[in-house]
């Protein structure tokens, strides 16, 4: 009997394991299946390197290549901001604060990293926006700068925590033995510390831009979403998230149009995947390099 | 201690999420929901549907009317698919569209239920009063850049657009760019309301809204002379306007016309007027 519960529960818990890799199969499938049209009729480099994303003119034009810089810029622009403010909290957390101090910083953070996006999106567009515009005196807020700013904050709470993570598995015997060679605390920090954990901590940045990559409604509401490949930070944008979301609502079910954003989807997709396998090649060589195996 | 009550917190916290998060889960099964009216469609005629849905809902207790939006191409698509029984649309059905609704057994049919003007709108700050059409249209594909060029000081012109979802952009693209292509710099925007409150933080901008989202944070342009208004819409005179249109499949019937039969009447004809829209009789 108890073994035949046993089995049950293994069955169970492996179908619900196994559903993951099912939806993950059904949504690569779907971005091949639909952008496979496009491809077909479109010459793929002259997609990506086209400047003229006009989807819904007769004839129509998908150059991307407005969009794919868009999508770096910001992304480049929220590293910026994130990776500083990010690794540096979490070396504070970890090496510098107080029981108190940390008492009171990690609940907030992790408040910070689940507030929506919408949220995000609305205090860039009321708050920021208008502020920044006023300040530096330029002809609009809604651009990749300020794009940029409201995602690295909020690609901050990702990279502090997966940051302090790799700090804290640095052995307390190598802090140890730095104090005892004679070094202080600042040099045991910045020669031994963060050297350690170093690949961990660069994992958790580059799992940070995958989430400013993937972000969505902070630059449809924020960047402008203009399809231009911007002069200056402070020129509006259009990334390709953005571009999805604004206009797959219209495009006619397996047009021209369609199967381009779906087109920019696989893109995406395969930014997004290049992005995780070397976060995952890096935190392998990091679990080996501190002797935690496997 | 501290690190203890931080912890409380954080646990407190996440209950508050989950409630937050289920919690319109859980009322969405309402067993007593009787049959539903859907209605979908362009975000135009919003204000429209919704104000006739609140009346309907009034005067017919045991049925339910569900509004949505998200652009006229998602409500004819819906009604071609069958999962709404009236789609809004603020642009006549496309050919396209109306190929695929024969294919698929839905035969479309049309009621003008309310006109719309498209107002172009600039920042209060703004001194120029008055665009002709051409000059709209040189402003939206990149010809004119500088208010300099329009008698208005020596700032650059912001161009606010919509995305190509909206059927504000097709209707303006019609009537005012009569099909060229609006300039790539331009802004593009997801709805009538961020157009208002982007027009209103810009001292530069300029940009198209419903007649119906007009606010008192911007400032209404005269094109070629005329101002936009009830009788300048209806009459024909304001060149930038539309009628509004309910698609059903076939003539309607039951509740989606009785639900349309009140928007013609004399009192959703008002209502529709107080929403700023230009009633048809």
């Amino acid at each position: 009997m108890r073994h035949f519960r046993e089995t049950i529960y293994k069955w169970i818990f492996s179908v619900l394991a196994f559903a993951s890799l099912l939806f993950l199969t059904g949504i690569i499938l779907t971005l091949f299946v639909e952008s496979y049209p496009f491809f077909v009729r479109h010459d793929i480099s002259e997609s990506i390197f086209g400047l003229y994303w006009y989807p819904t003119y007769d004839p129509p034009e998908f150059g991307m290549l407005t969009l794919i810089t868009a999508s770096f810029v910001v992304t480049l622009g929220a590293m910026v901001v994130c990776i500083p403010i990010g690794v540096g909290t979490a070396l504070f957390l970890q090496e510098l604060a107080s029981a108190s101090q940390r008492a009171v910083l990690k609940p907030l953070i992790e408040i910070l990293a689940g507030i929506p996006s919408i949220i995000f999106g609305f205090f860039g567009m009321i708050v920021v926006a208008p502020f920044l515009q006023r300040l530096l005196g330029i002809p609009t807020g809604l651009n990749a700068f300020t794009a940029s700013l409201v995602l690295g904050i909020m690609a901050t709470p990702t990279v502090a925590s997966l940051a302090e993570d790799a700090v804290s598995f640095v052995p307390r015997s190598f802090r140890e033995a730095s104090l005892a060679l004679g070094a202080n605390r600042w040099q045991t920090l910045t020669r031994v510390v963060v050297p350690a954990a170093g690949s961990g901590i660069s994992t958790a940045i580059i799992l940070g831009i995958g989430r400013a990559v993937g972000e969505t409604m902070v630059v449809l509401m924020v960047a402008g979403g203009a399809a231009v490949i911007p002069h200056s930070i402070f020129d509006p944008v259009r990334p390709m998230t953005a571009t999805i979301a604004a206009e797959m609502g219209e495009a006619v079910m397996g047009s021209g149009h369609y199967g381009a954003l779906f087109a920019i989807g696989l893109i995406l997709f395969f930014i997004t995947l290049a992005i995780n396998i070397v976060a995952e090649i890096i935190s392998r060589r990091f679990r080996l390099k501190l002797g935690l195996g496997r | 201690m501290q690190v203890q009550s931080a912890g409380c917190f954080a646990h407190i916290f996440s209950r508050l999420l989950f409630l937050l998060i289920f919690a319109p889960v859980v009322s969405c099964f309402d067993p007593e929901a009787g049959p539903t009216l859907t209605i979908k469609g362009s975000t135009t005629v919003l204000p429209v549907v919704q104000i006739g849905a609140e009346v309907f809902m009034d005067r017919n207790p045991g049925v339910n009317v569900s509004v949505q939006g998200g652009g006229s191409g998602v409500g004819i698509a819906s009604l071609i698919d069958r999962t709404t029984r009236i789609a809004t649309s603020s642009r006549d059905i496309k050919a396209e569209e109306l190929e695929r609704a024969r294919a698929a057994g839905v035969h479309p049919h049309e009621t003008i239920v309310v006109m719309d003007g498209i107002a172009v709108v600039v920042n209060p700050s703004n001194r120029v009063d008055n665009l002709a059409t051409e000059q709209i249209r040189d402003i939206y594909t990149g010809r004119t850049s500088n208010w300099q060029d329009l008698g208005g000081p020596d700032r650059e012109i912001v161009v606010i657009s919509r995305d190509t979802s909206s059927g504000t952009f097709e209707a303006f693209e019609k009537l005012a760019l009569e099909g060229l292509k609006v300039r790539p710099g331009a802004l593009v925007t997801a709805s009538n309301q961020v157009v208002n409150t982007t027009v209103a933080q810009t001292p530069g901008a300029i940009g198209y809204l419903g007649y119906g989202y007009l606010s008192h944070r911007v400032k209404t342009m005269m094109v070629d002379g005329v101002r936009p208004s009830v009788e300048t819409i209806r009459s024909g005179k304001y060149p930038l306007a539309r009628p509004l249109y309910l698609y059903t499949d076939g003539k309607p019937a039951g509740e989606a016309k009785r639900y349309i039969d009140l928007l013609l009447s004399e009192e959703g004809q008002r209502l529709v007027q107080e929403q700023g829209f230009i009633p048809v009789r």
